[in-house]
């Protein structure tokens, strides 16, 4: 292919991405020195709800999807084409 | 004055019906135009009862404005001329035609004033939107409009049931509030769930939406699953069992999306994910609540439609629809993919975008109403509409690995519709001031605080944290997952196919049975009755007279004794 790269295709730059991301991650959680958030219930107190919550319930949504594809998953051509 | 205002939703449906004997650029002005006439019929109506009949001792009023109608018939008008934009190049002349007069179906169940006119547009929504999926001319898709309908009328019946017992009870056909109290309302009820894609039916969705045309899911997106949200919010609001069914719904979107390998499908099932929240909010049914349910099935019909429209350039441009055969598209399609990342935050309620802005009054309703359960729920199911929407979507369809498809962007008229949508999404978070004043309540919410900014951006970069880590665990195959369509794709046609054998069977031993009691008789009449049988046979008149003698005697004998 004689196109010309896509920067995002520079594994380095990814890399970059990546680093970005995390720094941005940390920055979110250290933020909450600087601008309180009022709790609404008293889960809310601890330190960096929001941000364990968030990774926490989906890692375990992820998990709970698994786990009941073992049951239900079937080949996308279980119906067929002529066949319901 | 009254007699002046025109039906907004009847200019849109006899509109459609006179669409396909255009062609040309009159066609293309018609499509872009009839909705944005009907949009300013629209709000030419003015509040409370303005068409009025008596039908059956009844008095209808088949046309009615009010906010909330007002609302909804706003979005869905625009819904139509944008949808109508981006299927300008369609090449079914059905298609739109049917699509409008869908549209102008959900337009008249918003402006109906009693349940005769709700049930009438409401069934009248399942035609239009069966055309729809039907035009799309392929086997697949005549079968799944096949199975829609079926559910679709049988949510109907279910509603007139509810209706007429309703009627019956109170005398009244008006449409207001109602409680679950009574078999009539839980059947109304039922009736509009079936609609919102409620569980145990939901399979219906994304069964069907995938299977329309790449503009034909961009329609149906819009209209029925958001009528019902509407019927709800006038009819159940503060059910607290929509709560719950709502909740369900968040979470069943979101899991079953994880799963999907179909983008469209993907998107098919976030649609039940988002309307589960707005349904949560119904059933939470303050003030608060009802303008979040509300301002989230505006701002949803946007940016699910930007969402299916860049999945629809995708479909139309590569001809595939699957995430394992995609990927890299970001290369050759860089609007599609900055259009469709601008839905993906949306949906995913990032600040600055239009689910910012209105989602979140749900989640305060609830911690105003001190519900901490629900509260939880709703964080987690938002975190959850990232992971599976949000990054989901436009990772494996623009980025993951570099499938070598270099597709061109879509036509003109497609690349347009996007970026309407696009700006409206980005409009709407940032300056939510004008869809405030159309909700139907005051508004006392301020999205932009630091503090809500700031929680929302942890719940959502860490949930992309996890889908990030958790990638191997997500990586598409072939597969598909069971749902409840199973119920009537696969264990109803296997149980009619076993009972008709069994029947066939059992007609069959007993014709045979029947048969030979038959033939017995037969047998026994002509032996008895025959030409030379005995009761046939010439009696000798001395055996008629001892007989006589015999009979007498016995007569004799029984009075005397």
């Amino acid at each position: 292919m004689d196109e010309k790269p896509h920067w995002l295709d520079e594994p380095r730059n990814v890399r970059r991405l990546w680093r970005g991301f995390l720094v941005v991650l940390v920055l979110t959680v250290l933020a909450q020195w600087l601008v309180p958030l009022p709790p609404h219930f008293e889960i809310e107190s601890v330190f960096g709800f929001n941000a364990w919550f968030g990774f926490a319930v989906c890692a375990a949504m992820i998990v709970f999807a698994k786990v009941l594809a073992l049951v239900l998953k079937r080949p996308d051509t279980y119906y067929g084409k002529r066949d319901d | 004055m009254t007699e002046t205002v025109i039906h907004p939703a009847l200019a849109l449906i006899l509109g459609a019906l006179v669409l396909p004997f255009l062609r040309g650029m009159p066609r293309s002005v018609a499509i872009v135009g009839l909705p944005l006439v009907t949009l300013a019929l629209l709000w030419q109506v003015p509040d409370g009862p303005v068409w009025q009949a008596h039908f059956l001792d009844y008095t209808v009023t088949p046309l009615q404005g009010d906010r909330l109608s007002r609302l909804f018939a706003t979005i869905f008008a625009l819904m139509a001329a944008v949808g109508g934009l981006f299927a300008l190049g369609q090449n079914s002349r059905l298609e739109v035609p049917a699509a409008f007069v869908y549209a102008g179906a959900a337009i008249g169940v918003t402006l109906a004033g009693d349940l005769f006119t709700v049930f009438a547009f409401w069934e009248l929504m399942t035609v239009g939107s069966t055309l729809v999926l039907w035009s799309h001319g392929r086997d697949t898709a005549y079968r799944a409009a096949r199975r829609y309908l079926m559910i679709h009328l049988l949510g109907g019946v279910v509603l007139f049931a509810g209706i007429t017992g309703h009627v019956a009870q109170t005398g009244s056909v008006t449409f207001t509030h109602m409680a679950p109290d009574s078999v009539a309302h839980w059947l109304i009820l039922i009736g509009f769930l079936v609609n919102a894609g409620a569980p145990p039916l939901s399979a219906w969705l994304p069964d069907a939406y995938p299977e329309a045309s790449w503009s034909g899911t961009v329609f149906l997106s819009a209209f029925t699953t958001k009528t019902a949200v509407y019927v709800l919010i006038r009819g159940f609001p503060g059910t607290e069992l929509l709560i719950w069914v709502g909740l369900f719904m968040a979470f069943y979107g979101i899991v079953y999306a994880l799963l999907e390998n179909d983008m469209r499908r993907i998107l098919a099932y976030s649609i039940v994910n988002q309307v589960g929240f707005m349904i949560a909010g119904v059933g939470i049914g303050t003030e608060m609540a009802l303008n979040g349910a509300a301002a989230h099935a505006f701002t949803h019909i946007i940016y699910k439609a930007l969402l299916l429209m860049s999945a629809g350039s995708v479909l139309l441009m590569t001809g595939r629809r699957k995430c394992s055969e995609l990927g890299g598209l970001f290369h050759s399609m860089p609007l599609t993919m900055v259009c469709g990342t601008i839905g993906a935050l949306a949906i995913s309620s990032f600040p600055l975008t239009s689910g910012f802005v209105s989602k979140s009054m749900v989640s305060q309703a609830a911690a105003d109403g001190h519900l901490l359960a629900v509260w939880l729920l709703l964080a987690a199911a938002s975190a959850g509409v990232f992971l599976h929407a949000g990054i989901k979507f436009p990772w494996f369809v623009f980025f993951q690995k570099d499938s070598g498809l270099r597709p061109a962007e879509p036509p003109a008229s497609m690349r347009w519709a996007m970026v309407v949508y696009a700006f409206l999404c980005i409009a709407l978070g940032v300056w939510p001031e004008p869809l405030y004043a159309l909700l139907p309540h005051a508004v006392k919410y301020e999205p932009y605080t630091w503090a809500h900014v700031l929680a929302q951006l942890q719940l959502l970069l860490f949930s992309g944290l996890a889908f990030f880590v958790m990638l191997p665990y997500l990586k598409r195959t072939l597969t598909i997952t069971l749902d409840t369509d199973w119920l009537w794709r696969r264990l109803l046609p296997a149980a009619a196919t076993r009972s008709e054998a069994w029947f066939g069977a059992a007609r069959q031993a007993l014709s045979a049975g029947a048969g030979h009691v038959g033939n017995g008789l037969v047998g026994m009449v002509i032996r008895q009755a025959g030409q030379d049988a005995r009761l046939a046979r010439t009696w000798p008149t001395r055996s008629m007279a001892l007989w006589v003698l015999v009979v007498l005697l016995g007569y004799l004998l029984l009075y005397y004794a």
